[in-house]
């Protein structure tokens, strides 16, 4: 049990923060189908900042030490370089789309095929193949954080709330579940949030009360980034090993899902990536998953094949979409570029 | 056409070339300052890498003192028809969705199930069980209903339940790749023969023999001399299936009631409605005609029997689908334009394979190029405007020193931006 809750909440996380990013581009009136690009390029550079400050010798003496303070420091620094890199990568998309009025659904496909193509071709030239990985040790060892790292002793049992919550764990989770609830609370609750969420709905309103609508989407598309950004890393670093080969395995496309499977709404949407993640931790863990500890595989004993788990999280959101496409609480100006003459 | 369409057609063409000329700029910029940085490549080596990207298709290779060596090169050209005839029929897939006011993002999913289909077929019938000819057309065609209907999906979703297609698409694609997956990981199609490879799909040369794969007892295109003129080359007959299909859908567009009314769908829906027009049913059509021709595409691929298809791809969609998006893109979304920008884009496939024999760099910087030019087309709207206002402070200027009376001039330039406006929307 331990070990589902765990890994459910591994692949839940970045869904969850990517799909906020998500909310927050359309929120603001753009649609952000690039978010797996996006996802890409942040998970690389975060990748690359952990590998250049180990070979710069950085955090060496800290590993050394078994500081872990300064680790968790070290990993909180790169969550910030990728989302940095997420932010500015994103800029492209808001440039083309705001300034220069291009169709958001081909720019964001511009930068799916963008990131990918950057970030391996860099890749290939710094690494010599087609995988970024640290320089040196494994993500386990550098930014994990167990018992032993807390001061407990090795064979200490913390009951089953902190045997699932402070053993084996990354502090990355948690900062991304706080900053969930501050940015929900962010843009449902103050006067910034409302404004940016009017722009999204009807920009012309927003405007003639003296919103600037550009500033506004620029701000929503670009807190977008570095969510997706970050999540790309948070990512990389819990299911890949740190490392970066220019793909995060449709992980965007699936925050989309979630987003839309949320109906934009921040509670809907942490359910809707848990109830996803879970998912993807059965197809992924399937034949070895014992729920409650009886040493019985019940899931391969029902016999449902792992690819019916990878399938249903996609068949589930068309469903959806096709059940609430009526009261569906999308923006209504997603997509639109604003012109100020229209207003 | 009258004047003012050629003009505009004339700057369409324009600012796809822009988008080219940009788009292989970039690629060269990249590569002279991973050259400067990178203390492996020389400056003489970025100067070959930039030569590379743009006259890649020209390359021989080396000669024995170590320098690029230049002129036709037929492997080269076959292998890029080769890689075009997919291309163009994705190409095609998009640019028809487009033309009836979808964004056909679906192609990576219908060309997903045009293989499974495909493959499934062509390696089912046991050979020697019906003539070649027509296990080749059965596969082919079992591939094109595949993506019909799997394009049919996001078509009655739009249609009748008002579901954004890009949506209702990406889904797809995704559900797409998880199905042919599991399709393929209970079959008897995966290569067991070749020990080496692990996590492939029979080529189609493979034939069913008394329960046994066995080498060249399977289908493959043929050739119809073209293997002749491009000797060393992949090159097959599916390239001229693929321009012959160009042609079809250029003349079912421009020249059928169908295809107008499709357009008209794809104008103003419910303008098409109140003109008698069946609006659902054209929406739903033209979806499952796009997915038709993504999944011909697919099938042409591998039925070509030298292409072997990687089967555990649920985590991954094949490029060639998503390629199909610039393919349209910078034809305009013309159907024999799509012709030329699939040799383009193969032809940058090609360069990106020369890059990656011939120098320390990598073939991914062709898809750098790739995406700056979609992204470029995103705007090209924008940069017809660019062109148009050059053209238009030239016209004035002129006009200035012909101190003509201008009441004429006046009204074509209220009028002009805003037919630009509405066409650039109907394509977007």
């Amino acid at each position: 049990m331990t070990f589902l809750i765990q890994q459910t909440l591994i692949y839940a996380v970045p869904l969850m923060i990517v799909a906020l990013a998500g909310v927050f581009a359309e929120r603001s009136g753009i649609i952000n189908l690039a978010l797996e690009g996006i996802m890409i390029f942040g998970a690389f550079m975060g990748v690359l900042f952990v590998n250049l400050s180990q070979n710069a010798g950085w955090f060496i003496q800290a590993k050394a030490d078994g500081n872990w303070v300064a680790l968790q420091g070290f990993e909180i620094l790169a969550m910030l370089a990728a989302a940095l890199a997420g932010m500015v990568f994103s800029l492209l998309l808001s440039f083309a789309s705001i300034n220069l009025r291009a169709d958001q659904t081909i720019g964001g496909t511009a930068l799916n095929l963008m990131a990918p193509a950057l970030v391996l071709f860099f890749i290939r030239l710094i690494a010599n193949q087609n995988t970024l990985q640290m320089a040196t040790g494994d993500s386990a060892s550098w930014f994990m954080i167990k018992k032993t790292t807390l001061g407990f002793d090795k064979d200490a049992d913390l009951g089953f709330i902190g045997n699932t919550l402070l053993h084996k764990v990354y502090l990355s989770t948690y900062i991304c579940i706080i900053l969930f609830v501050i940015l929900s609370v962010l843009l449902y609750t103050t006067r910034f949030g409302l404004r940016m969420r009017s722009c999204g709905e009807n920009p012309q309103a927003a405007d003639s009360l003296g919103i600037n609508v550009y500033k506004m989407r620029y701000a929503g598309v670009s807190i977008s980034g570095a969510l997706a950004g970050m999540g790309g890393f948070v990512y990389a670093l819990t299911t890949a090993n740190c490392t970066s080969n220019g793909d995060v395995a449709g992980f965007g496309f699936l925050a989309l899902a979630v987003m839309i499977f949320g109906n934009w709404k921040p509670l809907n949407i942490a359910l809707a990536s848990l109830l996803f993640g879970l998912f993807k931790c059965i197809a992924a863990a399937y034949s070895s998953l014992d729920i409650n500890g009886d040493g019985v595989y019940m899931l391969t004993q029902i016999g449902i094949s792992s690819h019916v788990y990878r399938l249903l999280p996609y068949v589930i959101t068309l469903v959806v979409l096709a059940f609430t496409s009526k009261g569906s609480r999308a923006p209504k100006a997603e997509g639109i570029p604003y012109d100020k003459s229209t207003r | 056409m009258n004047p003012l369409q050629r003009k505009e057609a004339f700057r369409k063409i324009l600012s796809s070339l822009i988008s080219i000329a940009f788009g292989l700029l970039v690629g060269a910029v990249i590569v002279l300052i991973v050259g400067l940085v990178n203390d492996n490549i020389s400056l003489k080596g970025a100067w070959e890498g930039i030569r590379l990207i743009f006259i890649g298709i020209l390359s021989t290779g080396r000669n024995a003192s170590g320098t690029l060596t230049w002129g036709f090169n037929p492997s080269s050209v076959g292998n890029m028809l080769f890689r075009a005839t997919p291309l163009i029929m994705t190409g095609l897939s998009v640019a028809l969705a487009f033309k009836t006011g979808l964004f056909n993002i679906g192609a990576p999913g219908q060309y997903l199930m045009g293989t499974l289909a495909t493959l499934y077929i062509a390696l089912s019938i046991p050979s020697g069980a019906m003539p070649e000819v027509i296990i080749w057309l059965l596969a082919f065609l079992g591939g094109v209903l595949a993506g019909a209907l799997w394009g049919a999906i996001p078509g009655l979703a739009k249609a009748f339940l008002n579901i954004n297609e890009v949506l209702a698409c990406i889904m797809t694609n995704w559900i797409a790749a998880n199905l042919v997956t599991w399709a393929f990981d209970v079959s008897n199609l995966k290569n067991m023969v070749e020990g080496t490879k692990s996590g492939y799909i029979y080529k189609t040369t493979y034939g069913l023999v008394d329960g046994q794969y066995v080498s060249g007892a399977g289908v493959s295109t043929l050739k119809l001399g073209l293997d002749k003129l491009f000797p060393g080359s992949q090159v097959n007959g599916g390239i001229i299936v693929a321009i012959l299909l160009a042609i079809g859908v250029y003349i079912l567009i421009n020249k059928t009631t169908l295809g107008y009314e499709l357009k008209a769908c794809g104008a103003n829906r419910h303008a098409a409605r109140y003109a008698g027009i069946h609006d659902k049913r054209n929406i739903v059509l033209s979806m499952a005609l796009s997915g038709a021709l993504a999944a011909a595409g697919a099938s042409l691929y591998y039925l070509s029997g030298n292409t072997e298809f990687f089967w555990s791809t649920y985590q991954s969609l094949p490029a060639a689908g998503f390629n199909g998006i610039p393919v349209a893109l910078l034809a305009l979304n013309n159907p024999i334009g799509v012709i030329f920008s699939a040799l383009f884009m193969a032809m940058l496939d090609i360069v990106g394979l020369q890059l990656t024999n011939l120098t320390a760099y990598n073939e991914y910087i062709t898809d750098v190029i790739i995406a700056v030019i979609v992204y470029l087309s995103a705007f090209s709207l924008a940069i017809r405007m660019f062109i148009a206002g050059k053209a238009k402070k030239r016209e004035a200027e002129a006009e200035a020193k012909a101190e003509a009376e201008g009441d004429d001039a006046e009204g074509d330039d209220a009028v002009e931006p805003a037919a630009e406006v509405l066409k650039g929307g109907d394509e977007a």
